[in-house]
């Protein structure tokens, strides 16, 4: 259970970053808080032959707002994040899904950007950059580029990211006006672990209590966590009582492809999916007509 | 391969060595400083048996490479005794309420609850049990520890 021989280079700026990412070809990797990446290293699932320390590049750390957008630096300590007054405020969703991302020693080191470039299918960052539909900017030596969540996710532990390219910032957009409700449920073995299953769901009602409009993702149940639009777009316009819920999450089965492991089969997956989004709309619906805190 | 210099402010001393750049700070602080009070279970940042106080922060010892931890402030259960060398109240707590029995959890278990108390003096059951959920104890249950570490903090808050 100890790594590979590897070398080791600390930088202060991104562009520093950039560059020894593009001089080190593909077996070189970033390193930030190193709470997945240092774990993978001791099981030599990954072999990296050079870690460029990011954790001094002063740039690729804060929390602000832009606009309408929350933005978050890819460096920035998951700790930082949920307890963030700005997050608390303006993403709800995104501070309650942080306090399930592992535990409070992982939270301390690890990072909001080291999450989404895991891209563990289980994981809560991305879940909720999937719901929210963030923009997770990039960076190298050839330029910048902005990445929409939908396409920066591919498949379970792969993303879109070039082997050169360095996470710079996630934006998430932030939903203005009155009305909006969020939810959050997850069912994991303990505390601390990675979901079976959570769902995230954020909904606007117009002013007779029928839904405007709502965003749906679920995470656990299929290769990344994935937008259940078909699911959207059949609660739009309706009123969200229990019954047309439960009516409508049928339809997850069909867009969910739930995988079993040591925990949990693949059906009990799909099933534990299911009633989280369920539950997730539900309580959305309710912080919106003001009925949960 | 390359040897790194690395100097930390180990339980308010400045230690040095050197180390190749996998070495783990876990590694480093038993096998080059010979600071073997942090135990090392997992390897793997799962057990939480490797846990130290980092710039005032609880993190795991055996998911950061001691290079990356140069120039950084670190206190290991060592560094958790009286100045006089005597147990800490939550020390004390942990003996007085069996919240050990093999022992190996215990380093972990102190810096968690340790980071805990610092933070929150008056923590409830349900904070504690946060505190410690990423340590793991095959021995007493979670109970006594629990209990263990309500003792030190009623005793820590009636004579700060």
């Amino acid at each position: 259970m100890k790594a590979a021989p590897f070398e080791y280079i600390r930088v202060n700026t991104l562009d520093e970053a950039c560059q020894a990412l593009s001089e080190s070809g593909e077996h070189a990797r970033i390193i930030a808080g190193g709470q997945t990446l240092v774990p993978l290293m001791a099981m030599r699932l990954a072999r990296p032959s050079l870690l460029i320390d990011i954790n001094d590049v002063e740039e690729l750390s804060g929390i602000s707002i832009k606009g309408e957008h929350l933005v978050i630096k890819a460096g920035t300590r998951q700790v930082k994040a949920l307890s963030s007054e700005i997050v608390r405020e303006k993403i709800p969703l995104l501070a309650e899904a942080l306090s399930h991302v592992g535990h409070t020693q992982t939270r301390n080191l690890g990072t909001v950007g080291g999450s989404l470039v895991n891209a563990d299918p289980s994981a809560e960052i991305p879940l909720i950059a999937q719901t929210l539909e963030a923009t997770i900017v990039v960076q190298s030596v050839r330029g910048k580029r902005s990445i929409v969540a939908s396409e920066f996710f591919e498949s379970a532990m792969v993303t879109s990211l070039a082997p050169d390219e360095c996470l710079v910032e996630v934006c998430f957009p932030i939903w203005s006006g009155e009305r909006n409700g969020y939810g959050f449920q997850e069912v994991s073995i303990r505390d601390s672990d990675y979901a079976l299953a959570a769902a995230a769901a954020q909904l606007t009602l117009d002013e007779s209590d029928n839904c405007k409009k709502l965003s749906l993702s679920i995470c656990g149940a299929s290769p990344t966590a994935i937008r259940l639009r078909p699911l959207e777009e059949a609660l739009l316009g309706k009123h969200p009582e229990n019954q047309v819920i439960i009516e409508a999450c049928e339809i997850i089965d069909d867009l969910i492809d739930p995988q079993a492991d040591v925990h949990a089969d693949a059906d009990y997956r799909g099933r534990v999916a299911k009633v989280m989004a369920r539950r997730a709309i539900s309580d959305a619906r309710d912080r919106a007509k003001g009925s949960l805190k | 391969m390359s040897e790194y210099k690395i100097t930390l402010e180990l339980n308010g001393h400045e230690v040095t060595g050197n180390a190749e750049a996998r070495m783990t700070l876990v590694d480093f602080l038993r096998d080059n400083l010979e600071q073997t009070g942090t135990h090392i279970g997992c390897e793997h940042g799962v057990c939480g048996a490797c846990s130290v106080i980092f710039d005032g922060r609880p993190i795991r010892s055996c998911l950061i490479y001691a290079v990356m931890a140069n120039g950084h402030k670190i206190t290991t259960v060592e560094g958790l005794e009286r100045t006089n060398g005597t147990l800490s109240p939550l020390q004390d707590a942990f003996w007085e309420n069996h919240a050990m029995q093999c022992g190996y959890c215990t380093p972990g278990m102190l810096i968690a609850s340790h980071a805990l108390l610092q933070e929150n003096p008056d923590p409830n059951d349900e904070e504690i049990r946060e505190a410690i959920g990423g340590n793991l104890c095959r021995c007493t249950g979670y109970q006594q520890i629990i209990e263990a570490v309500q003792s030190a903090a009623k005793k820590m808050r009636e004579i700060p």
